[in-house]
């Protein structure tokens, strides 16, 4: 690899004993020792977006001072070394989904871009008046709003399955959705309010013995659990590279490649042609057709480095970590008076919502910041799940590979704070 | 608590927030508007009943954090009885007391119990929440019966 040959940094971690040592991999985070207020940083809004480790900081600015050039066109040295980076990141991208062809590979603005791709490509082709998107009731507005556009446009329409109180997805409920009519399945792995990983593989065989075709939001599962697009079976899978120790304004979405290649191209531009005349365009394939204009090559490196960075990990010493903080974040929050814990599914992944007892989640959160204690508050662009929960906000803390048991004691003190003045 | 957290979760914005005045629906209103404040979610209705171009009655619902509620509930109070001009007037002394760094320019007497809410210009995220109820007041006396935003 010509950016990163010490690619190896993130195995400094000491986690290949199998025991996490998560002030090792805090030093790798030079945010966390920013002092909000003159008090220790709690960054506990992970899943809003994560910090990044130094690699990934350090990887960004090196490409504009050595590799800088744009890609797929020149024929010179620079062209050729950012081309290389470039084609690397899809590489490196195609190995943490395992999908099985790199051409499967999309770079795209991020998980909200990726999932507007395949409903104005996939979802303008397949999509008439009748046929059905099915979601659920727990996606982001990322994975609800193209779908309403989509609908709009073709006359179809969006049916949500329905969540148990916990939180959890009523498959059999899905099941008894999914029809004749349906041509695809829009759903998260895992809530970005709740926490809630999905049965992914089950609602992909359901969708498929139907002939629907699956989309899976994998933006907050993509920075904690191991993603292998052929085992869960599904048809596209979209993550934002700064929700995985990435940088923003870069995500991918993995599409089967039959499925990518009979697809319209996006957006009309450079690069994602083969020739182009006033009379006609031929279109280049896939994965270029639907990468017009000069990528956000920088982006592409930094998401190629954090994908190292994760790779890098002992990813069962990291989801052991994970799992160890939800659990004592979850008993240590139970424990305070008048909270309220929202999603409560057994199979849950790293966010902690709740609500307290006569204090709205703003006034929590503004008064959660002074003690140095990051959390988002409000509707976590999930309004649909908010009404079906029967609130309008929540708090939330969400955890990363950086988390400490300190933070969440932090966070517990400062709700005492919260009561002491709404006393 | 810090010192200008102390300012911004005055008691008597937490009294509000917990039981605001005129926290009902106007059956007679000869205007309603609604505002939300899309960061948060957070919805709220103000109902105004003008009579010879004067709040004869006023009243908001909805659902809020404790600036949102108070500041909705202190506008009622501080309204009743106002000329429209007069508490569009007021609305622009708020509006710069919440935005702008304190000065000596504004007027205390006539802003009287609002002053509690100048805290809040110490928390940049949180002048959506106090100002919610106000853009929607203006909409309200401007003849505007649609939804605003403090955005």
């Amino acid at each position: 690899m010509v950016l990163h040959p010490d690619s190896s940094t993130s195995a400094d971690t000491g986690q290949a004993s199998g025991r996490f040592d998560v002030e090792a991999m805090r030093e790798q985070f030079p945010i966390l020792t920013v002092r909000p207020y003159g008090k220790p940083l709690a960054y506990l809004d992970s899943a809003a977006t994560s910090q990044k480790p130094q690699a990934v900081i350090d990887a960004m600015s090196p490409f504009f001072s050595r590799d800088n050039a744009n890609v797929h066109r020149g024929v010179h040295y620079l062209s050729e070394r950012a081309t290389e980076a470039y084609e690397g990141a899809r590489v490196k991208a195609q190995g943490f989904l395992n999908a099985s062809e790199v051409e499967e590979i999309v770079f795209t603005s991020g998980t909200t871009g990726a999932i507007n791709l395949v409903a104005e490509t996939y979802g303008a082709a397949h999509l008439g008046e009748g046929d059905e998107v099915l979601i659920t009731e727990m996606e982001h507005h990322s994975n609800i709003v193209p779908w309403q556009m989509l609908c709009e446009r073709t006359g179809a329409q969006l049916r949500v399955a329905p969540i148990s109180d916990t939180g959890e997805l009523l498959v059999d409920e899905l099941k008894a959705l999914i029809g004749e009519r349906t041509k695809l399945v829009a759903i998260t792995h895992v809530s970005n309010v709740l926490g809630t990983v999905n049965p992914i593989r089950e609602v992909t065989e359901i969708a498929h013995a139907a002939g629907a075709r699956v989309l899976v939001d994998g933006a907050q599962a993509a920075p904690h659990l191991p993603i292998d697009v052929q085992a869960l079976g599904c048809d596209f899978y979209a993550l934002s590279g700064h929700k995985m120790y990435g940088p923003t304004g870069i995500g991918v979405l993995y599409g089967r490649r039959e499925l990518l290649e009979e697809m319209p191209p996006y957006q009309g531009g450079g690069d994602m042609i083969l020739s182009v005349s006033f009379e006609k365009t031929v279109y280049n394939n896939a994965p270029y057709k639907f990468e017009a204009g000069t990528p956000n090559l920088v982006g592409v490196v930094g998401l190629g480095v954090a994908i190292d960075f994760l790779t890098g990990l002992d990813r069962e010493a990291l989801a052991a970590h994970e799992h160890d903080l939800l659990a004592y974040g979850t008993e240590a929050l139970l424990l305070v008076p008048g909270l309220r814990l929202v999603g409560t599914a057994p199979a849950k992944q790293s966010i902690l919502s709740f609500v307290l007892d006569g204090v709205h989640p703003h006034d929590i959160g503004t008064i959660l910041d002074r003690e140095g204690v990051a959390i988002r508050t409000g509707h976590h662009c999930a309004q649909p799940l908010l009404s079906r929960l029967g609130l309008s906000a929540t708090a939330r803390a969400s955890l990363a590979c950086y988390s400490t048991r300190a933070e969440i004691d932090a966070l517990v003190a400062g709700l005492e704070t919260v009561q002491e003045a709404f006393g | 608590m810090s010192n200008d957290l102390g300012d911004l979760y005055q008691q008597v914005i937490i009294d509000h927030g917990r039981h605001p005045q005129n926290f009902h629906r106007l059956g007679d209103a000869t205007r309603t508007v609604e505002g939300v404040n899309p960061l948060c979610g957070d919805l709220l209705t103000v109902y105004v009943k003008l009579l010879d171009d004067r709040i004869d009655d006023i009243a908001f619902e909805g659902a809020g954090c404790a600036i949102s509620m108070a500041s909705a509930s202190l506008m009622t109070t501080a309204l009743k009885g106002k000329r429209c001009e007069e508490a569009l007037a007021l609305f622009g002394f708020v509006h710069a007391m919440l935005t702008e760094t304190p000065s000596d320019e504004l007027p205390s007497a006539e802003l009287g119990k609002l002053a509690v809410l100048s805290g809040v210009s110490a928390f940049p995220m949180r002048v959506k929440c106090a100002t919610l109820a106000w853009h929607a007041l203006r909409s309200a006396l401007e003849g505007k019966n649609e939804l605003v935003s403090s955005e």
